[in-house]
């Protein structure tokens, strides 16, 4: 087993990062222009990287598979974003917004990265509000705040209900500067599969061009992995359809550690699925909670009338509707955090009180909150989000209510890192989603887009820098390097092997097989025997795959059955990952629900003598059992408690 | 639902394309567009025939990736939507359906309905942002922002740009595209600084890309599925000639900068 080193910074809580920057190594702008930086995804950790990088100097080399580095995932983030600004007189500062967190994420974070966070999180607002991001606004001109999940604060900053696209907007405008003075050099279309090591440190990547099939090397001083979530594991999630977790799969087993891969959030407020053609699921922000009141009716036989569709929403009287949040967390009311708001809407469906064709699907009312407010006023907030669900679903959600039900979101698990935001490979870091983070077991609302910002923006910018001080003497990199070569020809292999295997069944027939196991047995509810199932059943389909998957076309030229196989390939390894760190992880905690360890109401038990502690996955060659490493979580400036909302 | 579906089909872009007839049946009126179209390309790779490739990415509506000419419409016929979020409930059974990539020269089909809007990129990076680098940078609330004014620069800035009005434009004019991002920056305080050079930067990078002039038909607001006004594009030509006339000629001074 190998021992962690999480560098946290010594001194107390408040000083360290400034600790930190004091005492790190620079380099001199002469020197910036000869290091050489490559940056896989442009979201806004990807993006705001980079921005931030090629500003200071660094000659920067980003990546994305989409076809413009605007158009990553981040941009479909619609609620908001948090900062500790207490601009609302309201009690926040930057230890509220550190404790909400990390109490939020069930005490599973590590407590100096968190505090970084929350610190850093009211520059991330000023620096995006002179990028040009259009905030909501106050009529006197000052910045307008709204209340998400987990907080008794009104501490989330918006745009409307596309709040991520603004951001992205907006570090992808400062990254385009930095285009436009020739420090980033930007790589569309071009996806990593695999990443180079020369004598131990992370030198370079291989790449495919995906219009031309191309296999491609590029090399660098530093790489930073920004690619994202791997919720897509699950075939139906709110993620994009290109969203992967190839990137940092294969960096896991070039020797990342994955760190807690099990921890998966599941959003309360999704649009239900309706038929077995669907490709994903689309987000109602929550948001929506400020104003929505979510509901399910009190009588089995009204919730039975509703699902055949004789009885409508407004025909249940008041009394006879069941608020079970209001109910069983008077504090936080519709507004507890997601993981605790998801499992109250499972658990009211299996007991059979569901609505929709499916049984599975609660009410977000919005009458009261129109009755209040009016109309006009709920337009202006969600405007965009009515009209998307009235799109989709064909139903006006001013005049019945919206029906939700929780999916797949976010993961906060993902590439183990220190406090420099470094992986256990010298010279790979990772920013946002694609680490392991700063969410613990379960994310705050609107905490997203905080996080990858601070990544990008003023975390990775200073422990970049750090890295590369000693490395100025080290010329560019050839990638005619036989560490090059081997790599293009392990990648080579792996795609030839997928092309050449010609079976009978296409790429999402495998995909969706393997969605269905996760979200049956890896998702709201776990339970011994059925993860212990659930890793059989992966192995067995993985079999299944590279005897019987069917790619067409060719490897050199644009084939979308081609990148999509590559990824479900990793994510048949990955599946299996999450469901053994689920059934090690044996205690419930935030996402991480294990139905043999739970209160009697029903609440998430958590273990602290034997789990405080992050997993560490350490690969060890294909077909064998991986090592678990855990790096122990202490707590010094807050009191580890029982979470409570009510 | 049962569809008759008439797709443009394109190697790469060196060879020519041609429509390409294809049946497809039992469709739920609930299912997306994109999801009709995965329905059809698991049936042809069922038949080892290579599946149609569009572009595609969040599906729902905010990522700007899909794109798709359905029976002369960008974005197909149904109003302030993108693809992605058009459903078959829309058309009516037993429907042809259309379905063509963008056609605009500076968006050359890369394959099939694929086509490549690099050209956008390159117009933001000319100018489209603000000179700030990261840090150092006052408190948010010391600039005062008129709630209205923010919310016109946020009408603007909801562009995602797809690229849908320069497809619907004949000229394949940039116009309301280019006029969204000069419009979002300059109705901001901390966007009016360099508003001038901006757009003069964009306009030129759109003219040497190719794009054509706008005649005011309209057609790019009509088509646009996040419903940007042409309003801007007055805004930028107001922004353009006061550039093009008041501006003062850049200053460059021997010495003591960088």
């Amino acid at each position: 087993m190998a021992t962690l080193n999480s560098k946290i910074p010594a001194g107390p809580l408040e000083k360290k990062w400034s600790n930190y920057k004091d005492h790190i190594n620079l380099v001199n702008p002469a020197n910036k222009r000869k290091l050489d930086i490559i940056v896989v995804g442009t979201g806004l950790a990807g993006a705001s990287a980079a921005a931030s990088l090629g500003a200071m100097g660094f000659k920067v080399k980003a990546f994305c598979y989409q076809d413009s580095p605007r158009r990553a995932h981040s941009i479909a983030a619609q609620g908001g974003i948090n900062a500790a600004k207490n601009y609302q007189n309201d009690g926040d500062s930057v230890y509220r917004l550190f404790y909400d967190t990390i109490k939020g994420g069930d005490y599973r974070a590590r407590e100096a990265n968190v505090y970084r966070l929350a610190e850093v999180s009211g520059a991330i607002i000023d620096q995006s509000v002179a990028n040009g991001v259009p905030f909501a606004r106050e009529y006197g001109g000052l910045l307008d705040n709204r209340s998400f999940g987990g907080a008794q604060v009104s501490r989330t900053f918006y745009a409307r209900g596309q709040t991520g696209q603004q951001l992205l907007l907006g570090a992808y405008s400062a990254m385009s500067r930095q285009v436009n003075k020739g420090n980033v050099t930007l790589f569309p279309r071009e996806e990593m599969l695999d990443i180079v090591i020369v004598d131990g440190r992370a030198r370079g990547i291989v790449t495919r061009n995906l219009v031309t099939g191309e296999i491609n090397r590029h090399s660098a001083h530093a790489v930073v992995l920004a690619t994202g979530g791997y919720g897509n594991v699950f075939y139906l999630s709110t993620n994009a359809m290109g969203s992967n977790a190839t990137a940092i799969w294969k960096a896991y087993k070039r020797g990342a550690f994955f760190g807690n891969p099990c921890m998966t959030q599941i959003h309360p407020t999704c649009i239900p699925v309706h038929g077995d053609y669907q490709s994903k699921l689309t987000l109602m922000s929550e948001s929506l909670r400020n104003d929505g009141r979510i509901w399910v009716p009190k009588k089995k036989e009204d919730a039975e009338a509703l699902r055949h569709g004789k009885l409508k929403p407004v025909d249940i009287a008041e009394a006879d509707r069941d608020y079970y949040l209001e109910r069983r967390y008077p504090a936080f009311g519709n507004l507890v955090p997601r993981d605790v708001a998801s499992r109250a809407a499972k658990e009211r469906c299996d007991a059979g009180f569901g609505v929709g064709e499916t049984g599975l699907a609660v009410f977000l009312d919005f009458a009261d909150s129109i009755k209040r407010l009016g109309k006009s006023t709920i337009e202006e907030r969600y405007g965009n989000l009515f009209q998307m669900y009235q799109k989709i679903v064909d139903e006006d959600p001013y005049t019945t209510p919206m029906m939700i039900y929780p999916a797949v979101h976010y993961t906060m698990g993902g590439l183990w890192v220190d406090y420099e935001l470094q992986s256990t490979i010298t010279g790979l870091f990772v920013g946002g989603e694609a680490n392991f983070s700063d969410h613990g077991a379960n994310r705050l609302g609107a905490s997203a887009l905080m996080q990858g910002l601070a990544d990008g923006y003023f975390v990775l910018p200073y422990t970049l820098q750090n890295y590369l001080a000693d490395q100025i003497n080290v010329p560019r990199f050839s990638t005619d390097l036989p560490e090059f070569a081997d790599t293009e020809k392990q990648v080579r292999e792996h795609l030839d092997k997928l092309m050449k295997i010609q079976g009978q069944h296409s790429v999402d027939y495998f995909h969706k097989k393997l969605g269905k196991i996760m979200w049956e047995n890896v998702g709201m509810g776990r339970n011994r025997e059925g993860l212990q199932k659930a890793i059989l059943l992966i192995r067995e389909l993985r079999d299944e795959f590279w005897k019987d998957v069917r790619v067409t076309g060719e490897l050199d030229e644009m084939n979308a059955e081609l990148e999509k196989a590559a990824r479900v390939a990793d994510f048949l390894e990955l599946g299996e990952l999450m469901a053994l760190d689920a059934l090690k992880r044996e205690e419930s905690c935030g996402g991480h629900f294990r139905e043999e360890y739970q209160t009697p109401e029903g609440e998430a038990l958590r273990n602290d003598a034997d789990f405080m502690y992050v997993a560490a996955w350490e690969y060890t060659g294909p077909g064998k059992e991986p090592i678990l490493n855990k790096e122990p979580l202490v707590y010094e400036a807050i009191e580890v408690k029982q979470r409570n909302y009510k | 639902m049962n569809f008759t579906l008439k797709i443009w089909r394109q190697k790469n872009a060196r060879s020519k394309g041609r429509f390409v007839t294809y049946k497809i049946s039992d469709i739920s009126p609930n299912c997306s567009f994109l999801e009709m179209l995965d329905q059809l390309n698991e049936q042809l790779v069922a038949k080892n025939e290579e599946p149609v490739a569009f572009d595609h990415d969040c599906r729902e509506g905010i990522c700007g990736t899909c794109s798709l000419y359905v029976n002369g419409h960008p974005h197909g016929p149904d109003a302030a939507v993108t693809t992605c979020q058009l459903h078959m409930r829309k058309f009516k059974d037993g429907d042809t359906i259309i379905i063509e990539p963008w056609r605009a020269r500076p968006f050359p089909v890369i394959k099939d309905l694929i086509v490549d809007r690099s050209a956008f990129d390159e117009i933001i990076q000319a100018g489209g942002f603000i000179s700030v680098n990261t840090g150092g940078i006052p408190d948010a609330n010391a600039i005062l922002i008129s709630k209205s004014d923010a919310d016109y620069s946020m009408d603007a800035a909801a562009c995602i740009g797809c690229g849908a009005c320069v497809a619907a434009c004949k000229n394949a004019s940039a116009m309301l595209f280019v006029s969204a991002k000069v419009s979002h920056l300059a109705l901001l305080p901390q966007g009016k600084i360099e508003a001038a050079a901006r757009v003069q930067a964009m306009v030129k990078k759109m003219d040497d890309l190719g794009f054509g002039n706008c005649t005011n038909t309209g057609a790019c607001e009509a088509e646009c599925p996040k419903q940007i006004s042409i309003t801007n594009i007055a805004r930028m030509n107001r922004e353009f000639l006061t550039a093009k006339v008041c501006t003062q000629k850049k200053r460059v001074m021997a010495g003591g900068g960088i």
